[in-house]
């Protein structure tokens, strides 16, 4: 199995958003984008800076930032550590290291201008476009200030006004990208008295580099910082020392951003599709056990209640034979006692008759009546 | 608030709603300051800790533990288990409540919140795995809300409309089903971006698998938590029905809990050792590690399967404490504090009080929302027009 997981959910990443959003399937794809080609970058000569802050200086001008607190002069600033902020788009470190003798080691950082960069990746408003002049810039005007894009980012560039109620921004380097458009340096560039700094296509600053490292295996490490990490950057970096001293991460990775995600957007369609059919088939497997217990249990009750049915009609049969029964001896008794009485009045009737011949008026009934009334 | 008052019968001013009321206050008096001082004026957030308690607490823990909705509603109407009919209700009210908040938490947090819908109408990003968060909650909300819109249409009186909406069941659970599944585990997602910032115990290439499963196991440790809390104080607010189904659904969600939870401890070993993390158990993140992993995954897993060998309702309903508590420590451990580990710890972040008060401002106003519907409308209990329904 030559294929890797990674590679494989790449696939299906790309296959997915390519069903469903089409034109930005390369985002989602682990094809390797290198980047516009002849787009450019700039090398940083961190062996040639000497930490005179210049650049910074210039970018706060040609960026038309706040003033700093200190004055670029004041090299005392380097004495703490810092790192870009909502104010400040670059900034120039000092390391002392042992492997460098403890002498001073300058280093500028910036938005490295990712060739895939995490926070145009992150960006849900796609505020951030990585354009063909190298340059990574942010479009204000869409923002909603999730900071993803600073979650997201690598090398940790991106700040934010935090200080602002209504309409705070993400704030990074533009790569002085109005600058590049009208055939201008970035200010930092053109400013740098020492060409630690140098502007060109990104292909003929490697060969610089490798050309300086070749030329001077003394005074560099053989490595090229943003050849290759996350998927490469147009800000490359060569050093006399290793960069994990001089506050470069070197545990990132050679993948680019939007690979790391990509697996898990591309599940999206597929638990879209899958999901639904396979729920409604569990649905209808718990429907039609319901409906099984649910016709046993009818079944149940129809054989109960013709049972009862049946009971009932016997039941019923022996309480009609009864009532016949009675109702028989009824009739009998009645009819017995009809002819009896008729009998008796017969007979009275024929006392009567006797007694009338014999002419004696009868005497109780008319006087008991009034005493009941009285009472 | 007015809801205070109808259902205390009476004095307003019972404990609960002096220290509810004080929380209220000062929650209105900071979110004045947000919008005029700023993010800064109110939180500790830095260029370096762009999210906070806000994201962590209010959206990740928020979203994990509404997921009670889906999971039971599933349970009852896809898988068919009628015995937890009585405690849909409810679930989809809390999950509804739940995500409503966690949007309106969401407009504090973010720079610029009338542009929310920016990714929808005016230009997308999708390559982000926050648009697709976005995209599922929004939808899913809505989902929620349509559920839910049966008790108030019955309380209201508007017979045509609920039958309509109980017409849409099935469809309105698949659909919620679905869009859980993509949101619960794209938050987990989200952190997939930053592996250099987040510490190799809690990155993984499953992540998302992770929030995915401990989200259902949220959710039916919420149901359970929140039945317990129910029947503390609404319990006149039940019927027969919910009483007699009550001990099912804790003793079926308890169960099923035990199974998930086990589950998700092999899965997050399996983590560990796709990406070879052993050796990092042996360190101070490590043992903070293990504290997450044995004490709120593996020791809630064995409670409650005691809990339901024993038919235990009480052990399973203490449980369920541990088991949500065990997700808010994990959803924070992953935003907070094993995000960044690789700073030093001045430039760590530690909430300000302020946060910490809006998102005890938001849990309140839930409370006191949840309260007054459960008061009014029939969630405990079936409306006596639609007993039949079913
Ligand atoms: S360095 Fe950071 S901000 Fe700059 S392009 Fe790369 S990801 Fe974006
Ligand atoms: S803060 Fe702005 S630029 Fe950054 S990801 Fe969010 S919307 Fe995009």
């Amino acid at each position: 199995m030559a294929i890797s997981r990674r590679k494989f959910l790449g696939w299906m990443g790309a296959a997915g958003l390519g069903a469903t959003v089409g034109k930005s399937a390369h985002a989602a794809s682990n094809k390797h984008f290198e980047g516009y080609p002849d787009s450019p970058g700039v090398l940083h000569d961190i062996v040639r800076c000497v930490g005179c802050r210049s650049c910074e200086a210039a970018c706060n001008s040609v960026n038309q930032l706040p003033p700093p607190e200190q004055s670029f002069k004041d090299l005392t600033v380097l004495d703490r550590k810092r790192r870009t902020d909502a104010k400040t788009y670059t900034v120039v470190n000092r390391f002392e290291t042992e492997s460098g003798g403890n002498a001073p080691i300058f280093v500028k950082n910036q938005c490295n201008h990712c060739l895939e960069p995490a926070c145009a990746s992150a960006c849900f408003v796609h505020a951030f476009t990585k354009t063909k002049e190298g340059a990574v810039i942010y479009d204000e005007s869409v923002c909603v200030g999730c900071r993803y894009c600073m979650i997201a980012c690598p090398f940790e560039i991106p700040t934010y006004e935090y200080d602002k109620a209504l309409t705070p921004r993400v704030m990074k380097c533009t790569l002085c990208h109005p600058r590049l458009l009208e055939g201008k340096l970035p200010g930092c560039v053109e400013v740098c008295p020492t060409e630690a700094l140098t502007f060109g296509r990104r292909e003929d600053l490697l060969n610089i580099a490798r050309e300086r490292i070749r030329r001077q295996p003394d005074r560099y490490i053989d490595q090229i910082y943003g050849e290759n990490e996350m998927g490469g950057t147009s800000w490359l970096y060569i050093a006399g020392t290793p960069f994990r001293e001089l506050g470069k991460r070197e545990d990132l990775g050679l993948t680019p951003a939007p690979a790391l995600t990509a697996g898990a957007l591309g599940a999206v369609p597929i638990v879209v599709g899958l999901w639904p059919v396979l729920l409604t088939g569990i649905y209808a497997v718990s429907q039609r056990k319901d409906k099984i217990a649910r016709e046993e249990q009818s079944e149940a009750i129809a054989d109960a209640v013709a049972a009862s049915k049946e009971d009932a009609a016997a039941e019923l049969k022996k309480v009609l034979a009864m009532k016949e029964k009675e109702k028989e001896t009824a009739i009998n008794m009645a009819v017995k006692k009809a002819l009896e009485e008729a009998a008796k009045a017969q007979e009275e009737e024929a006392a009567k008759a006797q007694e009338e011949e014999a002419a004696e008026p009868p005497q109780d009934d008319p006087e008991s009546k009034p005493t009941e009334e009285d009472s | 608030m007015s809801d205070t008052k109808a259902t205390t019968g009476g004095s307003l001013f019972t404990p609960f709603n002096m220290v509810a009321g004080l929380i209220l206050l000062v929650g209105g008096a900071i979110t004045v300051l947000r919008f005029t001082g700023g993010l800064g004026a109110v939180t500790n957030l830095s260029d370096y800790n762009p999210w906070g308690l806000w994201i962590g607490f209010d959206l990740l823990v928020g979203v994990a533990l509404a997921a009670g909705g889906y999971v039971t509603s599933a349970a009852c109407y896809i898988f068919g288990l009628k015995r937890f009919h009585s405690a849909v209700r409810p679930a989809i009210l809390t999950g509804f409540l739940g995500y409503a908040l966690v949007v309106f938490a969401l407009h504090y947090d973010v720079g610029r919140p009338w542009r929310l819908p920016y990714p929808f109408i005016v230009q997308p990003g999708t390559t982000s795995v926050l648009f697709e968060v976005g995209a599922c909650v929004a939808l899913y909300l809505t989902v929620l809300f349509v559920e839910y819109s049966t008790a108030p249409l019955e309380w209201l009186g508007f017979k045509r409309a609920r039958n309509l909406v109980v017409k849409l069941t099935l469809v309105l659970t698949i659909f919620g089903v679905v869009l859980s599944t993509l949101h619960q585990s794209s938050l987990g997602a989200l952190y997939l971006i930053a592996p250099s910032k987040l510490h190799p115990l809690w990155y993984s290439s499953y992540l998302p698998v992770y929030f995915f499963i401990s989200s259902i196991i949220a959710g039916m440790s919420m149901v359970i938590f929140e039945g317990t809390m129910s029947h503390k104080y609404f319990h006149d607010k039940m019927d027969e029905a919910h009483l007699k189904e009550a001990d099912g659904v804790v003793l079926g969600f308890g169960k099923a809990a035990a199974f998930l939870l086990f589950g998700y401890f092999v899965i997050k070993l399996v983590g560990l050792a796709v990406d070879n993390n052993w050796h990092h158990l042996a360190t101070g993140w490590g043992l903070w590690f293990l504290v997450e992993m044995l004490g709120f995954v593996l020791l809630p897993c064995y409670l409650y399967a005691v809990g339901t060998r024993d038919k235990n309702i009480k052990m399973i309903r203490r449980t369920s404490l541990i088991a949500v508590l065990g997700i808010v420590l994990n959803r924070l451990n992953i935003s907070l504090v094993a995000f960044n580990y690789h700073l030093p710890s001045s430039e760590r972040y530690f909430p300000h009080w302020m946060e910490i008060a809006i998102s005890l401002f938001i849990v309140t106003i839930g409370v006191l929302v949840f309260r007054f519907v459960v008061t009014r409308m029939p969630i405990l209990y079936e409306h006596p027009d639609y007993k039949d329904a079913h």
